[in-house]
């Protein structure tokens, strides 16, 4: 133990009064995110500018401090750079920024107009980042603090508050009253199937064996959803406090936390938070002097989505291949070793140290009748603000894709949102006003998921949409029962048909009848949800399957058997740009000649109609029907000017 | 295999000896220090933790981070994400194996490149994503696409 070893609730407040009173409020803070997004963008480079730029012009130490954060949610305008206390928010900063940034808004308190976000509705500027829609909106209880923490280092966490929901909990309540608390508060799993969490932590404690394990799902495989990884590596802390107050109410003293290796970043911040915490006092041993022992390990996922289910991901632990097996007694009861294990998803987790904080009435004060808190979601697809935004339960559609997504890109229009992943549905823009919890996603025929939204335009093929979720299936099947490996196959080969003009009428009640095979019978989740994609597409868009299978037709112009492209001889300008840009050299013409694509090279790549100036817009794409045969002799244009 | 590399195996292994259900971190860790997993390699970990081949032939066919052939100098890994699939990831796979001549899962003969795709790298905001070599590229073109290809040698 380090020579920072707290061995009392006394001590922690003490350090926590130790570290407030090093930071003065005022004192300027200037934090980069530097979630994955971010980084993407370059964030890492600003960051070490920014504190190199500081350290230039004097300003570092006592008048002005640089910190790295996690992720902020608003990955659409990355980099974000935000400036404490007056919350000053820069969005798309690039490198060359920094100077400027320094001197005059550090320096001399101006702000840059040009680095400011600007409202597309109003065209308005917004200096503050709560001042923008897409945060103003938003309810951030569990993911708000990211953006003061540098998740490396856990004195920003202990500032905020950290780890005083175990202090409380280890030493104001006994572990039953732990429990009976997150069972009042009604808060059901973050991770997809919206099991009462209190429940579970009760069956695994009241299950028989000593040794008993608790466990973080990281495994987080839903495409599209990356709120996990974002709280992990953002804020660390706040889901080990979660875990190790879940351990003393269930009583285990030996925590996993299962987490995929293609999320680096969350790994190390991960082993960090970890080791800080050891040092602490917060982890291992004794903890705050409690007499209440509990560790921690970290196990990689190597990359199989349907490791993620609870009975496959506790035989990954193991060291086995991650499958699934029968649940005819649950996990809870006998999971790791065959011992009792409680499995929540992360989110999950974060969320435990607010409810033991405010209380369990606090938390049933938010949300709906069914569904209570806060729920983060990932906002993606074909809508305007990309990222992630935590919203309390029963907010609806519109507004969370509207008034926080800031609409659909390109003017387009809205026609579907896809929630819950692989195992969800889809929802039509008739069910906009839904309010989104548990429960009302259900009924829609859809479910919540992990929480990944993806939003669809008139450009998305509902049709392609199944088909891509059944091949994502195919590909991560296990295997181990027939009705999922070979339902999904059967499924996926008459979408396949389809998408490539072979369908047949009889299909659709083909594919209705072996969904309804492979969702009875499949061993685990992943099986029993698979038909959701088709099923739901079935229901709301068959008019989009007949026009498939009809007309031989893609109305969004996606599925690329059936589309073709063409140019338009009265509108063509001769202009060469996609002559010249066609991968496979299947455009003729020349200068002052109007083009002609060769429909036998043309891979329809869809560069051409990419390229095509739209004041000219000659090309078009065609579903459906014949491209008109080409102009006998090629016509020269006369060009304007 | 040099000895320097039995060495460095030998190391790794050391680290998990004695630790129950350690087979998939070992073989991550070997994964990342040799790009893929040998014969040999299989063979060594099977004698000296006593872990029937089988079971580490299973695994490490079962998960996707792990390589049973060599794979190339350059990984170019495509998102097939969702938001990433609205957004035209069909097109972009496309455009790439035009490039490289080669399929999802191959290596170039040459093994300078190996392609693969990705379930959701969770930048959805950059999408379509292709990452060369551990760097991300947002929605790049054509003549993007060659470049970043290109400049990998």
């Amino acid at each position: 133990m380090g020579n920072k070893g707290l061995s009392s609730v006394e001590e922690l407040e003490g350090l926590r009064k130790e570290i407030l009173s090093k930071r003065r409020p005022d004192k300027p803070v200037i934090t980069v995110c530097t979630g994955t997004a971010c980084q993407t963008y370059g964030s890492l480079e600003i960051y070490q500018k920014l504190a190199d730029q500081i350290k230039k012009q004097g300003l570092e130490g006592a008048v002005v401090e640089a910190k790295a954060t996690g992720c902020h949610g608003f990955c659409e305008q990355g980099p974000v750079v935000v400036i404490f206390p007056q919350e000053i928010c820069y969005v798309k900063v690039k490198l060359e920024d920094i100077p400027e940034i320094v001197s005059a808004t550090l320096d001399q308190g101006r702000v840059i107009e040009r680095l400011l976000y600007e409202d597309p509705v109003t065209g308005e500027k917004i200096t503050k980042d709560p001042d923008i829609p897409f945060y103003k909106n938003q309810m951030r209880l569990v993911f708000g603090n990211n953006r003061y923490i540098n998740p490396s280092e856990i004195d920003d966490y202990i500032a905020l508050g950290g780890y005083s929901a175990l202090s409380k909990a280890l030493f104001k309540m006994t572990p039953e009253q732990v429990l009976e608390e997150i069972k009042k508060s009604n808060l059901r799993g973050r991770g997809g199937g919206g099991f009462p969490t209190g429940i579970k932590w009760e069956t695994t404690r009241n299950a028989p064996g000593e040794i008993k394990y608790v466990i973080v799902n990281a495994d987080e495989g839903d495409p599209g959803a990356y709120m996990d990884r974002s709280l992990l590596e953002g804020n660390p802390h706040s889901v080990l406090e979660g875990l190790i107050i879940g351990a003393y109410a269930i009583g285990s003293s030996q925590g996993f936390v299962y987490v995929r290796q293609e999320y680096p970043l969350a790994v190390s911040n991960l082993n960090v938070a970890l080791k800080q915490a050891k040092e602490y006092g917060l982890l291992g041993e004794n903890i705050l002097g409690s007499g209440f022992d509990f560790d921690v390990k970290v196990h990689r996922g190597a990359g199989a989505f349907v490791s993620g289910e609870s009975s496959a991901l506790m035989t990954a632990i193991e060291g086995k291949v991650g499958e699934p097996r029968p649940k005819y007694i649950r996990t809870a009861v006998k999971g790791i070793w065959d011992r009792p294990s409680n499995l929540n998803n992360v989110e999950t987790w974060a969320t435990v140290p607010l409810i033991i904080n405010n209380g369990a009435d606090w938390f049933r004060g938010i949300g709906t009748e069914g569904s209570k808190g806060t729920k983060i979601f990932s906002l993606v697809g074909k809508v305007n603000n990309t990222g992630l935004v935590e919203v309390p339960m029963g907010m609806t559609l519109r507004e969370i894709i509207f008034n926080i997504g800031g609409g659909i890109r390109d003017g387009k229009k809205f026609k579907a949102v896809q929630t819950g992943g692989p195992s969800g549905g889809v929802i039509p823009e008739k069910f906009i006003d839904l309010p989104v919890d548990f429960d009302e996603l259900s009924k829609a025929g859809s479910m919540m998921g992990s929480g990944g939204m993806i939003v669809m335009d008139e450009d998305t093929c509902m049709v392609d949409t199944a088909r891509y979720f059944l091949n994502f299936l195919a590909n991560e099947s296990c295997g181990k029962c027939v009705p999922c490996r070979e339902g999904i196959k059967q499924m996926l080969d008459i979408l396949t048909d389809i998408t490539e003009g072979r369908g047949e009428k009889k299909d659709i009640e083909l594919l209705e009848e072996v969904a309804a095979t492979v969702k009875d019978f499949s061993l685990c989740a992943l099986g029993t949800t698979a038909p959701n994609p088709v099923l739901s597409t079935l229901k709301y868009f068959r008019d989009e399957y007949l026009a498939h299978i009809e007309q031989k037709r893609c109305p969004a112009y996606v599925c690329k058997p059936l589309i073709s492209y063409y140019i338009d001889p009265e509108k063509c300008q001769a202009c060469m740009i996609c002559l010249r840009q066609c991968p496979v050299g299947a455009i003729s013409g020349g200068k002052n000649q109007i083009h002609v694509i060769d429909q036998t090279k043309c891979t329809k790549c869809n560069t051409c109609f990419e390229v095509c100036p739209p004041r000219f817009s000659a090309v078009r794409r065609l579903s459906g029907e014949p491209v008109p045969p080409p102009v006998k002799d090629r016509v020269l244009v006369r060009r304007k000017g | 295999m040099t000895t320097d590399e039995i060495s460095r195996i030998d190391q790794i292994i050391d680290k998990y000896k004695g630790e129950e259900g350690i087979l998939i971190q070992l073989l991550l860790d070997i994964q990342q220090e040799l790009n893929w997993i040998p014969r040999e390699v299989a063979e060594r970990i099977s004698q000296r933790l006593n872990i029937p081949q089988s079971q580490i032939y299973r695994v490490a066919s079962f998960y996707t981070a792990m390589s049973l052939t060599p794979r190339g100098r350059h990984l170019v890994s495509v998102c097939m994400g969702t938001a990433c699939h609205v957004r035209g990831s069909p097109r972009l796979l496309d455009r790439i194996t035009d490039i490289l001549k080669i399929q999802p899962g191959e290596t170039s003969t040459d093994r300078r490149y190996t392609l693969n795709t990705v379930n959701c790298l969770g930048c959805c905001a950059m999408g379509p994503v292709v990452v060369v070599d551990g760097v991300y590229h947002s929605k790049p073109s054509t003549t993007d696409l060659r470049e970043i290809l290109e400049s990998a040698e």
